[in-house]
């Protein structure tokens, strides 16, 4: 047994470290940005004329529709409309694009809305108090809003980076040579299933496990201006 | 001298301000004062347009918006920067400490010089003895500590007015008692700032006051002299002071 754990575990760790580490990350970066953008659509009423407002109805409507298709639908099926689907319309992407793009797409739907709740919940007094200093939208959005924000949004998009660190194992079925594929193909080979997605699941334990410390530790710096009993 | 010209904000049925035409003069210490609900608050933050009226026209010296036309990014900018505003809850941010509350609009809005905006924001600790506390959070301090640093904020942006909204009506009176003596400095020290106070501190408003504003139901039912106010004959206002046991 430890032959086989010692053999296969250097294959395991290059896949984890060649891709499943690497797809969690950059889908996580680019859904973060597209949260914060929908969050950021769907809380804000511009001034100004009816075209712009029109112009804005509309795009908040793409937004609502994007976060509703991509948390209306699984995850699996979201993956293979882009992978095996989109090809039929001439439209062919390399498994690792279409899986950041999934998984990009699905994390910005999840994620959007803990960022819409953490700005909902900063106090309207705080926005007050930023404009009548002369801050603009953009200033007080990014200078006062979203630094206190961000410590309401840690606990929620940590856990969605946990799960996407677990749902990058579904990245298998689309050909990518990630954790969970490498450990299926050795399981084909030495006939050992039960062991093999054993230590696959160790893994994916340890690493979320480090995440989830990592977590505390951001949530402690988040946390540093806050007083004991406060919220 | 901020001016209001026939100013009305409806909320609903409401009337929050009826048709108030009223003068804050720059160089002296206005005091609204009247009873809860009767549009004190709409009033001072309709100056740093906190709130929009239906109607009427708002000057401030050279600046000039009529509330029933669009105002602007720019205008309402201009008109944001002639005022500071303290709020009756303080509203530090919570994130930034102490120096960082009293220098981010400095340094992010009129993109003064870091070492300057720091220096001018421990000249203004020291006008509220909270110099040792420049590197702590909001919420390390009390609630009086915070009113005095909200004051630092407002005052850091060089306004021309100082409003206040209920300044102490969130202290205790000792802490009361700290805070309306800082503001007591700061009319003798600032003097060529005008302050617009709101409060139901009537001791204060004595204090305090060049000219008092009597607010009822949206109107203005006093407008003059602090010692006329409180000595005059207006039933209505005899009838307020007496229940506040004046």
């Amino acid at each position: 047994m430890w032959q086989t754990i010692t053999s296969s575990l250097p294959e395991l760790i290059a896949a984890g470290v060649k891709f499943t580490i690497p797809l969690a990350l950059i889908s996580f970066a680019f859904g973060l940005i597209l949260a914060v953008i929908t969050a950021v659509i769907k809380l804000t009423n511009p001034s100004g004329n009816l075209f712009i407002k029109s112009i804005w109805k509309v795009i908040q409507a793409i937004a609502y529709f994007y976060v509703w298709i991509f948390r209306s639908t699984p995850l699996l099926v979201q993956l293979f409309i882009i992978f095996f689907g989109l090809p039929s319309v001439g439209l062919e992407i390399p498994a690792f694009t279409a899986a950041v793009i999934t998984f990009s797409l699905n994390t910005g739907a999840y994620a959007s809305e803990n960022i819409r709740a953490a700005l909902l919940s900063i106090p309207r007094d705080q926005w007050e108090a930023a404009y009548t200093l002369g801050f603009n939208n953009r200033q007080t959005l990014f200078k006062i809003i979203f630094p206190q924000a961000i410590r309401i949004a840690l606990p929620p998009l940590s856990n969605e980076f946990i799960g996407l660190i677990k749902d990058t194992s579904l990245a298998s079925s689309i050909t990518i040579l990630e954790m969970f594929t490498v450990s299926q193909q050795i399981a084909a080979k030495n006939y050992q299933p039960l062991l093999m997605y054993g230590i696959v699941a160790v893994l994916y334990a340890i690493l979320c496990s480090l995440l989830s410390l990592l977590q505390r530790y951001l949530e402690k710096r988040a946390n540093r201006y806050i007083k004991r009993g406060d919220n | 001298m901020i001016e209001f010209e026939h100013v009305s904000k409806f909320y609903k049925e409401r009337k929050a301000l009826d048709d108030v035409s009223v003068e804050f003069p720059k160089s002296q210490t206005s005091v609204i004062v009247g009873p809860s609900g009767s549009g004190k608050s709409t009033l001072l933050r309709s100056i740093d347009l906190l709130v929009r009226p239906d109607q009427g026209k708002l000057k401030i010296d050279d600046l000039a918006v009529d509330f029933s036309k669009e105002i602007s990014r720019k205008e309402t900018f201009n008109i944001r920067r002639k005022s500071g505003m303290v709020f009756q809850n303080w509203n530090l941010f919570p994130h930034l400490t102490v120096l960082e509350n009293i220098t981010a609009a400095p340094i992010n809005v009129l993109k003064e010089d870091k070492a300057k905006a720091i220096k001018r924001a421990y000249e203004l600790l020291d006008l509220v003895d909270l110099r040792y506390t420049a590197d702590q959070y909001p919420g390390q301090l009390s609630g009086g500590q915070q009113q005095r640093i909200s004051i630092c904020r407002a005052l850091a942006m060089n306004p021309e007015y100082l409003l206040l909204d209920e300044p102490t009506s969130a202290l205790d009176p000792e802490l009361e008692t700290q805070v309306l003596r800082i503001l007591e400095n700061i009319a003798k020290i600032e003097k060529d700032k005008g302050m617009v106070i709101v409060t139901h501190n009537m001791q204060f408003a004595r204090l305090v006051a060049d000219k008092i504003i009597f607010l009822e139901d949206g109107k203005i039912l006093f407008d003059g002299p602090t010692e006329e106010f409180f000595n005059g004959d207006n039933q209505r206002i005899r009838e307020f002071l007496s229940a506040l046991s004046i």
